[in-house]
């Protein structure tokens, strides 16, 4: 099988004056194709941390991340940049979207930076928004619209491009249970239908019940994988 | 690549009108700065512009021809012959529009009652009104009709001085060929009224057949001054004649003028200074706004990097918002600059300081005078440096680390 992401031994030390904190310790974890991983653990164990190390977003102390068999710390900015504007989506807790974009254009502007034609965008932005369910929204700005709705349209952000892998950063922290559970539904119907690896940081159980496989995180260490075969 | 470059725009576009208020403030500084500048420009220019007026209007034309050391010493002994070959030569250029050929000497006017000492002009009526103001400035009276004529014509001011009025008749006396004391009568056929007092307290005019007869002379000028086409020719009409013959001297208005030179100079520098002091105040406006816009969106950066946004890009939204801002301020600037200057019509009176506009010797009435060059300086002074003063908060919002931006509060 395929690894999407492979990390070896990443130790992260964050400096915050002179005290020295290892918000990961030799953390190791290869996540193959088409999986839906849920990264979990107390506040302070390291998931976002992992998320960031394999997203490219911060660079760990020492150990390697591999994104699709290709080392990316020694990729520069540049390099990492077109890295995650081609092979990865995010999503994040706080939504993240661009006020002064509208819910389509929010989805399309990750196609504009890879140089997508404008009739292939709408098309494609138009399906997406459809699918998970916010047909009628496209023109809407984010303040105009629901929590929920917002965190579908970064989802929807997300996928559109269709990386091989997504990352969510407590994807589910900021909406109620309904729509905690419809984006969950709709994140495993993705998984399913597009055979996108997804790797969620969460505190939140029902994605942990969920999960194909749940990586437990303590102290910046991983203490327990254990698979799952109960999602749907 | 064009794809990016659009959002781009689009974005810094729309993020500028994002914080409304704070937008229009800054976009009221740049404008009221290049408002400023231009018009600020255009009066000082425009005093330049009627100082050389007055100037080349009050008697000194654009070139002048003298003998080469009439400046030195303005003696009757150093005239020359104004029909000379070389001199007809030089007044057939084409560059020359007008020229007027006087008998300029030192000279003393006695009326009844009072005597000053002025410069006399011996004038051919029919040139002189043409070159120099004299022909539409006299107010009571005529002035003179040919060059044979009797009469004399002098300053309003000069006329309240010798008590003396139009009609009366005053003498005139000067030192002739010979370098005897010349005296002859004239009766007061007219009296002008010029921009500047000392002009009206200095100078008398009187027909040039009556100031040869006077003072013994016979084909020979003091001066002959000419007016070119253009003021641009100046130099190159000089320079053309400079070493033409060595019994003529041919002089720009500046060499005879030289603080006007200096003066000129010393605005061209004085504007320079006044704009980048003008761009200081305006750029602090400029880094201030756009390094809050980039604290208010470091989130937002953390997003763009995160999605796949090459750091150049971010650095190109942010520098492009900063050039947005500049555009629109120098376009909305340069147009109420020239509503303003269009509203001033033929300039803006300042006879309440009257006394040194005289020392300046300049008139009352400055005109606003935009220059293209002056547009480009201050456009381009505001527009340079302001671009490069967006760079820096550019530079910051594109050196932000993603994940750590992504999460700022």
């Amino acid at each position: 099988m395929k690894h999407v992401v492979k990390c070896e031994n990443i130790t992260k030390i964050f400096e915050q004056g002179l005290i020295k904190v290892n918000a990961l310790t030799d953390v190791n974890i290869s996540v193959e194709a088409g999986e839906f991983i849920c990264l979990s653990g107390p506040s302070g164990s390291g998931k976002s941390t992992l998320l960031n190390m394999i997203g490219g977003l911060d660079t760990p102390t020492s150990g390697e991340v591999y994104i699709d068999g290709d080392e990316i710390d020694t990729l520069n900015r540049s390099q990492l940049a077109d890295m995650r504007l081609h092979k990865i989506g995010f999503v994040f807790q706080a939504y993240n979207l661009i006020p002064v974009l509208s819910a389509q254009e929010n989805v399309e502007m990750v196609m504009q930076m890879q140089g997508i034609d404008k009739h292939t965008r709408h098309q494609r932005s138009s399906a997406i928004l459809k699918e998970v369910g916010l047909e009628g929204l496209e023109d809407r700005k984010p303040p105009e619209l629901s929590g929920g709705q917002q965190q579908r349209v970064a989802v929807a952000r997300a996928i559109v491009s269709q990386p091989s892998l997504i990352l969510a950063d407590e994807p589910t922290a900021n909406l109620d249970s309904n729509s905690a559970s419809n984006l969950i539904d709709l994140m495993l119907h993705i998984n399913k239908q597009h055979n996108t690896t997804f790797i969620i940081s969460t505190h939140d159980p029902m994605i942990m019940q969920r999960a194909r496989k749940l990586v437990k995180l303590h102290d910046g260490q991983i203490t327990d994988i254990i698979s799952q075969n109960n999602h749907v | 690549m064009i794809n990016s470059i659009r959002l781009i725009f689009a974005l810094s576009w729309r993020n500028l009108w994002r914080n409304k208020r704070r937008t229009l403030i800054i976009l009221f500084a740049i404008i009221l700065g290049v408002w400023a500048m231009i018009v600020t420009a255009a009066f000082m220019r425009g005093m330049v512009f009627q100082m050389l007026e007055d100037t080349v209007d009050n008697l000194a034309g654009h070139v002048q021809i003298h003998h080469p050391q009439y400046l030195d010493d303005p003696v009757i002994d150093n005239s020359f012959n104004p029909q000379s070959a070389a001199v007809s030569k030089l007044l057939q250029d084409p560059r020359i529009a007008l020229s007027s050929t006087r008998i300029r000497l030192a000279a003393v006017i006695v009326s009844e009652r009072e005597s000053s000492g002025i410069t006399m002009l011996g004038i051919d009526p029919a040139q002189e009104s043409k070159v120099s103001f004299i022909g539409r400035s006299v107010v009571e009276g005529r002035f003179l009709d040919s060059t044979s004529d009797n009469g004399i014509v002098i300053g309003k001011a000069l006329a309240d001085k010798l008590q003396t009025r139009l009609g009366k008749r005053i003498v005139l006396m000067s030192q002739d060929i010979n370098n005897e004391i010349a005296d002859r009568g004239f009766r007061i056929v007219g009296i002008f009224d010029a921009p500047l007092d000392p002009t009206e307290k200095s100078f008398i005019f009187i027909a040039k057949d009556n100031a040869e007869k006077m003072l013994g002379l016979k084909n020979k000028a003091s001066e002959i001054v000419l007016r070119l086409h253009n003021t641009d020719m100046v130099n190159s009409l000089v320079n053309d004649y400079a070493q033409f013959d060595k019994n003529i001297d041919v002089m720009s208005w500046l060499k005879a003028e030289p603080y006007l030179e200096m003066m000129i100079e010393l605005m061209d520098s004085s504007m320079f200074i006044w704009y980048l002091i003008v761009f200081l105040a305006m750029a602090f406006g400029i880094i201030n706004t756009l390094l809050m816009a980039v604290f208010e969106r470091t989130r937002e950066f953390g997003l763009f990097q995160a999605l796949g946004q090459k750091p150049g890009f971010i650095l190109f939204q942010v520098w492009l918002e900063a050039v947005l801002m500049i555009i629109v301020g120098l376009v909305i600037g340069n147009i109420l600059s020239w509503l303003s200057v269009l509203a001033t019509g033929d300039g803006i009176d300042v006879s309440v300081f009257a006394r040194g506009m005289e020392m300046l010797n300049m008139s009352n009435i400055i005109p606003f005078v935009i220059t293209f060059d002056d547009l480009i300086v201050a456009n381009l002074t505001v527009a340079i440096l302001g671009m490069l003063t967006g760079l820096y908060p550019a530079w910051r919002a594109s050196r932000l680390v993603p994940a750590h931006a992504i999460t700022r509060i």
